[in-house]
């Protein structure tokens, strides 16, 4: 087989895996990332929400946030992992798209 | 490690974008001279590979999570400049599609993931592996290693910007206006987690990959030294 052929299906077999890092820290009931705190936690953890970080942070609306479709939070693991794996699809064919193309550009001709 | 907009002021967000941009202009220049044609699919698959890696989130049990970021192994088989293209084609993604990481903060998520941890774990990779056959085991350790220091490196910066913010930014009552927690627990949390856990996690991916494609795909290592 040839080695960019063995890439590609490495890539894939991430990508069907991808929800393993979902539904691990569910079931080990782990929390945000350090660092990457809701308005909610904030409350909880210091009683307040900076002032200056709810402002910023309104500033822009991820079409898929947390790698999730709007209006999934709600529904169980299942929908989420597969919501996990068209994020971890979509995400793979926008970036070997974009890089591919930065490549291209700017990459040697000829070998 | 995915700095989320309104963690970091203005003056923090804009300075790591002002250091990015000659960065990103300086990869540019240096990989249009060393990037051949036929090196294209194989930096598209190490964008994505990053990206995908970085979805695996790892949990520290009733505490918080991270993962890995893969930009070792990528700025091992590409250099670190090709992988500082390839990091940041992933992380624009991760914050624009999906809000992982703020726009505010590209800059500074971009200096930590793409610029410090492949810049210091290629560095390291090239120091412990230097003058050692491509198939040798010392160039697996050397991965392994330079996997773990990167990313603990990098973590090491996302604390240092983190912790500065209150010292910079709060009101006149003493709140925090972005990031409320100093130096010292910011730093404390950011590189303890990643020194116990998540380096750990970016050494065993770096040298499973290295030590595969030794046994299967050598080429991919680049050419035999010479002594």
């Amino acid at each position: 087989m040839k080695t960019m052929t063995k890439c590609w299906i490495g890539l894939g077999v991430l990508v069907i895996l991808s929800p393993l890092g979902l539904i691990l820290p569910d079931q080990f009931k782990a929390g945000s990332a350090w660092g990457e705190w809701s308005a909610d936690e904030f409350q909880k953890m210091i009683g307040y929400v900076p002032q200056g970080l709810s402002r910023l942070g309104e500033l822009w609306k991820a079409p898929m946030p947390d790698y999730a479709f709007k209006g999934w939070e709600e529904k169980g693991m299942t929908h989420l992992s597969v919501a996990y794996i068209v994020s971890a699809v979509l995400g793979v064919a926008l970036i070997v798209g974009i890089t591919w193309l930065l490549g291209r550009l700017l990459a040697k001709k000829g070998d | 490690m995915h700095i989320p907009d309104g963690y970091l002021g203005p003056p923090t967000s804009g300075a790591l974008y002002a250091v990015m941009l000659p960065l990103w202009i300086a990869a540019s220049r240096i990989v249009k001279k060393t990037l051949r044609t036929k090196q294209v699919p194989l930096l598209a698959i190490g964008a994505a590979f990053s990206f995908v890696v970085m979805m695996f989130n790892v949990p520290i049990p009733g505490g918080s999570t991270g993962h890995a970021v893969g930009g070792v192994l990528v700025a091992i088989l590409l250099g670190p400049w090709a992988a500082m293209i390839a990091i940041t084609v992933a992380l624009s993604i991760q914050a624009l599609l999906f809000g992982d990481g703020g726009i505010t903060a590209l800059g500074a998520n971009c200096f930590n993931m793409a610029v410090v941890l492949p810049v210091v774990g290629y560095g390291v990779y090239r120091l412990i592996g230097h003058g050692a056959p491509r198939g040798s085991k010392r160039r697996v350790i050397a991965a392994g290693i330079a996997g773990y220091v990167g990313i603990v490196a990098a973590s090491l910066f996302a604390g240092v910007e983190f912790g500065l913010q209150p010292f910079f930014h709060h009101t006149a009552e003493g709140q925090a206006l972005y990031c409320p927690y100093g130096i010292k627990i910011s730093v404390t949390a950011m590189v303890g987690e990643h020194l116990l856990i998540f380096g750990w996690v970016e050494a065993v991916v770096t040298a499973l990959v290295v030590k595969y494609l030794q046994k299967h795909e050598p080429e991919l290592l680049g050419q035999e030294e010479r002594a």
